[in-house]
């Protein structure tokens, strides 16, 4: 129970903000109307993603300093979580989009950013099937994890607040804090945000607790 | 020796075997102008949108082609033989200086036949050289890395496309809008932004290239 208060947690917090999400009260704005309620669960899935990106790279330096290969391990599982987070949030957005600005893949430099992002990771996944030595997988796709990331920063946190964009916060528009959110979905939002940061990284250990059960196995099948 | 003299001397013997058998140079050259000459026969005139777009395009894959061979080029013995002489440091460093040079020549050559091939329609041909120049110099330091590590998978040619397109797709974006910018002549002080953040984004490449070749060359 003392290493999985966090897991809990975080089970609560999706909960508590799925209840409140939907029957908890929004402020009255045009276009927008009740499908406000979609920025509990479109944005927490970017933050989610970037997250498990964020610990991809961090285990891949790791794994270039140290050598161990469940870092490896580790760095693949979170960019294959942070992929699934990243077809969520384009889901969840497209939907949005389609209601409030009419069409599910509007011309803006963020939707564009991130699916480019999601390239930019798909690749990564290319690149390691295309190594069939395990140590040299590892290394290379290690330094391209880290190389892409700094640019991947720049593609959906930097380009986007240059150009115009139908997203609040960019190109001039104002940001959610600004506008629409009263002091209601504020606590909500960020239990939201909270909750699926830890259930990605849940759904991470879980992966990397089932690729080490199968390399055990493995190797004990080639051992035998 | 110290790094800025291993550099030294690693581009200058890059140059001097370019200059001996002339292959990257000649046909990057040809295909450059074939390519130019097959798209003024498909579309005669152009407007000013797919003007630019065919550009970027075309110096795009003349890049690639020039770069995705600046590892494989010389035999893996040979390279061996390198390790031991130079840092892996002042080997990418080598690297990104000869091919930001191959690129800056290829390009501006590019945009010499493909202004005279299709009527030149650039309001500010200064402000448009240089976001050419930006553009070539980012090419060269984002697929140096990229092709280092490419050349370690044996299917080079398609994990090199595969592997550089999304990271090169920012750059691209920023280097269409502010040549697009100079093309309609609109003022230079609004580029100002975009030039920096190319600039960033080719500082911010160069450092991390130099932080991870030494990771990537040994095998």
């Amino acid at each position: 129970m003392r290493k999985n208060w966090w897991k809990l947690l975080g089970a609560t917090f999706i909960c508590i903000s799925i209840i409140a999400g939907f029957i908890g009260p929004v402020p009255k704005l045009p276009i927008l109307h009740e499908t406000i309620r979609n920025v509990y669960f479109h944005v927490p899935m970017w933050f989610a993603m970037i997250t498990l990106y964020a610990i991809s790279v961090f285990y891949s330096v790791k794994y270039l300093n140290q050598g161990n290969p469940k870092f490896d391990i580790i760095a693949v599982e979170a960019v294959n979580t942070g992929i699934l987070f990243c077809f969520l949030g384009l889901l969840t957005g497209m939907q949005w989009a389609n209601i409030t600005w009419g069409e599910p893949w509007p011309n803006d430099p963020k939707l564009n950013g991130s699916a480019i992002a999601t390239l930019m990771y798909l690749a990564y996944l290319v690149l390691r099937n295309a190594l069939e030595e395990e140590q040299k997988r590892a290394k290379i796709s290690a330094v391209y994890n880290i190389f892409a990331f700094p640019i991947m920063i720049v593609l959906l946190y930097i380009l986007p607040k240059l150009t115009d964009s139908l997203h609040p916060g960019s190109g001039g528009n104002s940001t959610f804090s600004d506008l629409d959110m009263d002091n209601y979905m504020r606590p909500v939002f960020y239990t939201a945000v909270a909750g699926w940061i830890l259930i990605g990284i849940w759904i991470c250990t879980l992966r990397y607790r089932v690729r080490l059960i199968e390399n055990t196995r493995n190797r004990d099948v080639n051992n035998h | 020796m110290n790094l800025l003299q291993q550099v030294k001397s690693l581009v200058a013997k890059d140059l001097s075997l370019e200059w001996r058998s002339k292959y990257a140079i000649n046909s990057i050259l040809l295909y450059v102008v074939s390519t130019v000459f097959v798209c003024y026969q498909a579309f005669k005139s152009v407007d000013i949108f797919v003007w630019n777009a065919l550009f970027w395009i075309i110096l795009l894959f003349a890049s690639i082609n020039a770069i995705s061979r600046s590892f494989t080029q010389e035999s893996p013995f040979r390279q061996l033989y390198y390790y031991s002489l130079a840092s892996p440091k002042s080997i990418i460093l080598s690297k990104i200086i000869y091919n930001t040079l191959l690129m800056v020549f290829l390009s501006a050559i590019a945009y010499l036949t493909y202004s005279i091939i299709f009527k030149n329609p650039v309001g500010d041909a200064l402000f448009y050289f240089l976001a050419v120049l930006l553009g070539s110099v980012s090419f060269a330091t984002v697929f140096t890395m990229i092709s280092g590590i490419s050349s370690k998978t044996n299917n080079n040619s398609t994990i090199m496309a595969i592997l550089s397109f999304p990271v090169v797709i920012p750059l691209l974006i920023v280097l269409i809008k502010l040549s697009h910018n100079s093309l309609i002549g609109a003022d230079r002080s609004g580029s100002y932004s975009d030039i920096l953040v190319l600039l960033a984004i080719n500082v911010i490449t160069v450092t991390v290239s130099l932080l991870l070749f030494p990771y990537l060359w040994r095998d």
